[in-house]
């Protein structure tokens, strides 16, 4: 059966989520985009000319792909909604990544904005995916308030300092009945690699991509390193070998009583 | 609170000697690499500038330029060319003309736009800011202003009209040359100019930028004051861009005698120091440079470059010099947004026309 992560009604093949952001230019863009076989792209609005006839990021990216707007510049919950509005008004679509961020040192985001803005914008039918501090409980609230996946960060945006909140994000999805998707400091593909066979549903990346000197072959590094990782998860490689299967039953000896 | 307390506690230090007890240490090591010694490591920390600027900004530039609606001016700043004693054709930009300021520059793709005035309550007031923006707003889809310092409660009238954001120099840190640069006009209080852009900041600005003109005094010490203020803002603001620029004092109308050399070495060190010290500091370029020196600063800290610039009133399209009266300074860098636009794709840089917009 294949592989399929389902979420907004939407059935995505690849768990790799890209950014637009850092570019050099969207020619590149586009090719590293399309090679990398993502389905899932989010743009800032922020960036989006919608007026532009040419150079508008929107037609750089591939035609198979689903936008994911973000709200990125919005510094409380309402912000990030009207940037949401805006763009359904636009015809951007109703996926949208919640980002607020009131932390300009390290972009961490406003968990307690965020949890706001899902709310209304879930109501709203927006398919949200919140962009978080790893917290289970608002996480859970998140999912209640109508969260189509969540969004915990694995180091600060644009650190390219990889998976740092390991600890908490197992327990995310352990505990989590959405999808958890990890957002924001991969650096490598091999971080993206670990987020997967840990149980992750997808990763988000940017930065790592969009800043080598090579994006194009950096982001099929990526979706390579995504998907040996989600194939070791689905082998359940992810106890480690101290808790390995011995061949023989430890206890089977047991059955010698009878 | 206000910097002002900050300045107190470090105005009388010897940068020459590196008794820092009170520093932090990402401060004393700010305060290192605006050093002499630190010259010879110039081309290790453009290095490291170079990455912190890539990790934070990626491989793009914004994009912007300036409108200037008059040169009206009560202030005697000893440096500028709208100084109110020199004799110069004063102009004001009628409303239809700064339609057609911004219908010429909105031809060019831009959508950030940088306002400025003289420093003259009477002929610009707060309204006529106003009314401009309100025709501007149509045309582009971010508003600074660079105009005389203001209350908080008028900053927040500004950003009713439009505006996101707000460019104010204190020019100089040092409050004996403050007051020697500034002998006559409102400008003249060090303290109202001081607390700008925390007012601003106090105001929900969505980004402050502050800056030293270089020249004035000892860069050294200006510089440390300057990246210390804008630690100060993103510590106290931490929803604000905090931003800097690095204008160095051009010739202009009044032939004023620059008392302190900057040369392009200490530039370059300015910038990377300050990139290293805050990485997420937003630093503009204007075109007060030359272009060749614009394109080497680019990669080691430089988030915002202006192209097309004019420093006249009404600039960009009153071409004929005769009409045009005096610019503010002298421009080095006469690329217009289209030239500039292709000089940083083949560098390597996505040029950003637009970063933001009304919400």
């Amino acid at each position: 059966m294949e592989d399929l992560l389902e979420i907004g009604g939407k059935k995505i093949k690849s768990r790799l989520f890209l950014g637009t952001g850092k570019f050099s230019d969207y020619t590149l863009m586009k090719k590293a985009l399309e090679v990398s076989e993502t389905e899932i792209i989010t743009v800032a609005l922020r960036r989006v000319d919608l007026e532009s006839k040419q150079d508008n990021i929107l037609d750089y990216i591939p035609k198979k792909c689903t936008v994911m707007v973000n709200t990125s510049g919005a510094r409380d919950a309402d912000e990030a909604v009207r940037i949401a509005r805006l763009a359904k008004m636009s015809g951007a679509g109703l996926w949208v990544k919640i980002e607020v961020i009131r932390d300009n040192k390290y972009l961490l985001p406003d968990n307690l904005e965020t949890l706001k803005a899902t709310e209304i914008l879930a109501k709203e039918g927006f398919v949200v995916l919140p962009y978080m501090s790893p917290d289970i409980s608002i996480a859970r609230k998140m999912v209640e308030c109508g969260a189509a996946a969540v969004m915990p960060l694995g180091s600060p945006i644009g650190s390219n300092r990889g998976l740092k909140t390991k600890e908490l994000i197992s327990i995310m999805i352990e505990e989590i009945k959405a999808p958890i998707i990890v957002d924001a400091g991969l650096g490598r593909p091999s971080d993206a690699c670990a987020c997967m066979e840990l149980g992750c549903a997808a990763v988000l990346v940017n930065t790592a991509v969009a800043i080598s000197k090579d994006p194009i072959n950096m982001a099929k590094a990526f979706s390579e390193g995504v998907i040996a990782g989600r194939r070791a998860y689905l082998c359940k490689i992810t106890q480690g070998f101290n808790a390995a299967s011995p061949s023989s039953p430890l206890t089977g000896f047991l059955r010698e009583e009878k | 609170m206000s910097f002002y307390d900050i300045y107190k506690k470090y105005k009388g230090l010897d940068f020459n000697q590196f008794i820092l007890a009170d520093l932090t240490v990402d401060e004393a090591e700010f305060l290192a690499s605006l050093s002499l010694e630190a010259e010879n490591n110039l081309e290790a920390m453009a290095i490291r500038a170079q990455d912190i600027t890539l990790r934070n900004f990626g491989r793009t530039m914004q994009l912007y330029t300036p409108i200037y609606l008059s040169n009206y001016c009560e202030n005697q700043c000893l440096y500028c060319g709208f100084n109110a004693a020199n004799k110069i054709e004063r102009k004001k930009l009628t409303l239809d003309e700064v339609k057609r300021e911004a219908e010429f520059i909105a031809a060019s793709g831009l959508k950030h736009v940088l306002i400025l005035t003289g420093d003259s309550r009477s002929s610009s007031p707060l309204s006529y800011i106003k009314e401009c923006v309100k025709v501007i707003k149509n045309y582009f889809s971010s508003i600074s202003v660079e105009i005389y310092a203001l209350s908080e409660e008028e900053y927040s009238e500004l950003i009713n009209a439009g505006v996101d954001g707000l460019t104010i120099y204190q020019e100089v840190y040092a409050e004996d040359i403050y007051a020697k640069m500034h002998p006559i006009g409102a400008k003249k209080d060090y303290s109202f100019r001081l607390d700008a852009p925390e007012r601003g900041a106090k105001a929900r600005m969505r980004n402050v930028n502050i800056g030293v003109l270089l020249g004035l005094n000892d860069w050294r010490k200006e510089v440390f004051f300057l990246g210390l203020h804008a630690k100060y803002l993103q510590d106290s603001y931490p929803d604000l861009e905090v931003g800097v620029s690095l204008p160095r004092i051009r010739p202009q109308a009044g032939n004023f005698n620059v008392p302190y050399e900057v040369t392009d070495r200490n530039i370059v060190q300015i910038l990377v120091a300050l990139r290293i010290f805050l990485p997420r500091l937003g630093i503009a370029l204007s075109t007060r440079e030359n272009p060749e020196f614009r394109n080497n600063l680019i990669p080691l800290g430089i988030t915002r470059i202006s192209a097309g610039s004019s420093t006249y009133v009404g600039g960009h399209t009153v071409k004929v010099s005769a009409d045009r009266g005096v610019p503010q300074f002298e421009i080095a860098d006469l690329r217009d947004v289209k030239e500039m636009k292709e000089f940083l794709e083949k560098k390597g840089y996505q040029p950003v026309l637009k970063d933001w917009m009304r919400i």
